[in-house]
């Protein structure tokens, strides 16, 4: 079984689905004959044609209308934005139009809008966002945000699957950074909705989602060595929110940490710690902390970029303090 | 006339440029094209720490349609794209401020926030894009707009590229531009790539002016790697607009030849089509349009390539061993107030 990438994952992902299903095409920028700015869909075009590999004008607003109007006629497209930063000129389509189709008017619209998301690569402030509390507030839409390779296989099938419309966030960090053995000719669909134990402990809690999974991880190791014992949730999919998952690690450790990439204030942590509170107040034995991004735009500078995120180091040292709560 | 035959006589000056505005001119081609290779052997130190943007083959339409622009200190105002360092270094941007930009030092103008040529200074009049393209045109109305409202006799400038023709922004902005006649120029660069995409994927018109007239903006269309006929036609644009007459569209035809950024090796350009431009190369045309008229010696030139490479090895000795911003220094500056956002709670624990 040979290794492959986060990035090869998704790729692959791509390829079972349009190949299964001849409704399912790709539309965005340079995705047909560059094969994408990262080059998820390499070879794509040569393989399926230029009629379901369509690079698009400059235009997330139409990338992203045309997707929903293919959408309602049964169509199962695919909108790739270059950088996932991109997505906010088609905010209004997604938050008025799509979001809403379903239940104003009861038009299906079966999208995915994926595109590579997250910072740690010195991208500056419009090469490195994390959107997700943008749509988070918005009914109608589904977010996924894969962090192994197994989910970025299982999580794009799913969401191509899904009659509902599913922004895929993929974090361009993990792209290349992240590998595993993937079983050919097993068909690897990850349900939308559903969280993911990524590491078994008793002492605290750490829910978390895409690249900082990673680093809660490796801070899991440190903490390990100094007796404290994590279990990490990877949420997987932000909306809808997997809340049996996180009240079950809630009840089971009494103490959780929500670490997120994204900016503080307004952040998903916001929600789910408030869903705790709501559900699982008396199986708490500490406060609730979030480890987040700080409240700036992203900088481009190494030592800004690094001061601004939640490192490794951070983790550890949240976690360890509330352990001693 | 009698004795006026022993000498052939260098043909008039166009456009109304003195011989020292041509060297002048000349002066920023060169210096443009030399920051920019200094900046690759940056890159690939790997001292630059993003991206590097090349504007091989487009250095002639950015300089000569920021020259056409009266410069200063509150005069004109321009907004250039990655492809305009040329407009930038007209606009009086420094060598030194650019190679800070890109290798994020602290002393950079966004010290170390921002990448490459996205800065601006308001004194000197530009304003440095964000990453999400067209977004500049609406912006620009609304310097434009200011300047009409408050009676000033001053213009601005903003570029587009082909692709970003293509976006929302770009419609919304120059039509609000061309309803309320605002004194702004719009440069369209059709430099036949954007990214991979080329034009025919990207509009179904021939001519980026095309588009322009559906605003009822004028619009005209050079050869963009003629530098005066650039200068020509941008004059003309800007001091139209600066007798009140409107929104000024100018369409110059050139050539992207390298790929989109350092990383991309542009396989999906035609090497005949790479080996066609490089003869159309803008700064030899300018330099043989030079001397073949006469209006400089190649004495002149050659001393102003060794002033522009003395200048860009100074700057590059100056910035080049600077540190980086302080990591903490991210938190400020995001409201006027507060002044700095909070440090959150975990950075304040010990091991």
């Amino acid at each position: 079984m040979a290794e492959i990438t986060f990035l090869e994952g998704l790729r692959q992902g791509l390829r079972e689905e349009m190949e299964r299903d001849d409704r399912v095409f790709i539309l965005g920028e340079d995705v047909g004959a560059y094969g994408g700015a990262f080059k998820v869909t390499e070879g794509f075009q040569k393989q399926f044609g230029d009629s379901r590999v369509i690079d698009t004008p400059i235009s997330e607003a139409a990338i992203v209308g045309a997707a929903a109007g293919a959408a309602h006629l049964g169509m199962r497209p695919v909108a790739e934005m270059q950088f996932i930063d991109f997505i906010s000129c088609a905010y209004d389509m997604l938050t008025n139009y799509v979001a809403t189709a379903r239940y104003r008017a009861g038009l299906p619209t079966p999208i995915v809008v994926r595109g590579p998301c997250g910072g740690y690569v010195r991208g500056g402030p419009f090469h490195s966002q994390n959107p997700e509390a943008a749509f988070f507030h918005t009914p109608g839409l589904k977010i996924v945000y894969p962090a192994t390779v197994r989910d970025a296989k299982g999580l794009i099938k799913a969401a191509i699957r899904d009659d509902d419309p599913v922004l895929y966030l993929e974090h361009k960090w993990l792209y290349r950074r992240i590998k595993d053995q993937i079983p050919e000719g097993e068909e690897i669909l990850t349900p939308i909705g559903s969280a993911r134990i990524a590491r078994e402990g008793k002492d605290l809690s750490i829910i978390t989602y895409g690249a900082t999974v990673w680093k809660s991880l490796e801070a899991a190791e440190t903490l390990d060595r100094d007796g404290v014992s994590v279990e990490i949730l990877d949420l997987r999919t932000l909306l809808p929110l997997d809340d049996d998952a996180i009240l079950q690690t809630v009840k089971k450790t009494n103490k959780v940490l929500i670490v997120h990439e994204d900016t503080r204030t307004g952040g998903l942590a916001g929600e789910i710690t408030a869903r705790i509170n709501e559900r699982a107040f008396e199986w708490l034995d500490g406060p609730i902390m979030r480890v987040t991004a700080h409240d700036v735009p992203l900088p481009y500078a190494p030592t800004l970029e690094d001061f601004v995120l939640p490192q490794t180091d951070d983790i550890v040292k949240a976690a360890r303090w509330l352990a001693g709560y | 006339m009698p004795g006026s035959t022993s000498l052939p006589k260098a043909p008039p000056i166009p456009a109304g440029l003195s011989r020292d505005q041509l060297l002048e001119i000349y002066r920023f081609l060169r210096l443009t094209r030399t920051l920019e290779e200094r900046l690759t052997a940056l890159y690939k130190q790997s001292k630059v720490i993003g991206g590097l943007f090349r504007s091989l083959g487009q250095e002639g339409e950015s300089v000569a349609s920021a020259y056409a622009l009266e410069r200063g200190r509150h005069r004109d105002f321009l907004s250039p794209l990655i492809r305009n360092l040329g407009s930038l270094l007209v606009m009086g941007a420094q060598p030194v401020q650019i190679l800070r930009q890109y290798m994020a030092k602290d002393q950079s103008p966004t010290r170390g926030r921002e990448l490459n040529v996205h800065f601006g200074d308001l004194e000197l009049g530009y304003l440095g894009q964000i990453s999400h393209l067209g977004d500049m045109i609406p912006v620009m109305a609304g310097v434009t707009l200011t300047f009409k409202m408050r009676r000033e006799p001053r213009v601005g400038l903003v570029y587009i590229g082909d692709g970003a023709t293509s976006t929302g922004a770009f419609h919304e902005g120059l039509n609000f531009a061309a309803v309320q006649r605002c004194p702004l120029v719009v440069i369209g660069e059709y430099n036949g790539y954007a990214y991979s995409t080329t034009p025919e994927r990207q509009f179904a018109v021939r001519n980026l002016a095309d588009k322009a007239k559906g605003y009822g903006i004028p619009a005209v269309t050079v050869d963009g790697n003629d530098v005066l006929a650039v200068y020509e036609a941008t004059k003309y644009a800007v001091d139209r607009a600066r007798m009140g007459k409107g929104v000024h569209f100018v369409e110059v035809k050139t050539f992207r030849r390298k790929g989109h950024a350092e990383h991309d090796d542009q396989h999906y350009v035609p090497q005949e089509e790479l080996d066609r431009w490089a003869k159309n190369d803008p700064i030899d045309r300018y330099l043989t349009q030079l001397l073949s008229n006469g209006w400089a010696e190649e004495q002149d030139l050659k001393d102003i390539d060794g002033d522009v490479r003395d200048e860009i090895d100074q700057a590059t000795d100056l910035c080049v061993n600077e540190p980086l911003p302080p990591g903490e220094s991210a938190l400020s500056g995001v409201y006027v107030h507060p002044a700095t956002a909070d440090r959150l709670w975990f950075r304040g624990l010990h091991g």
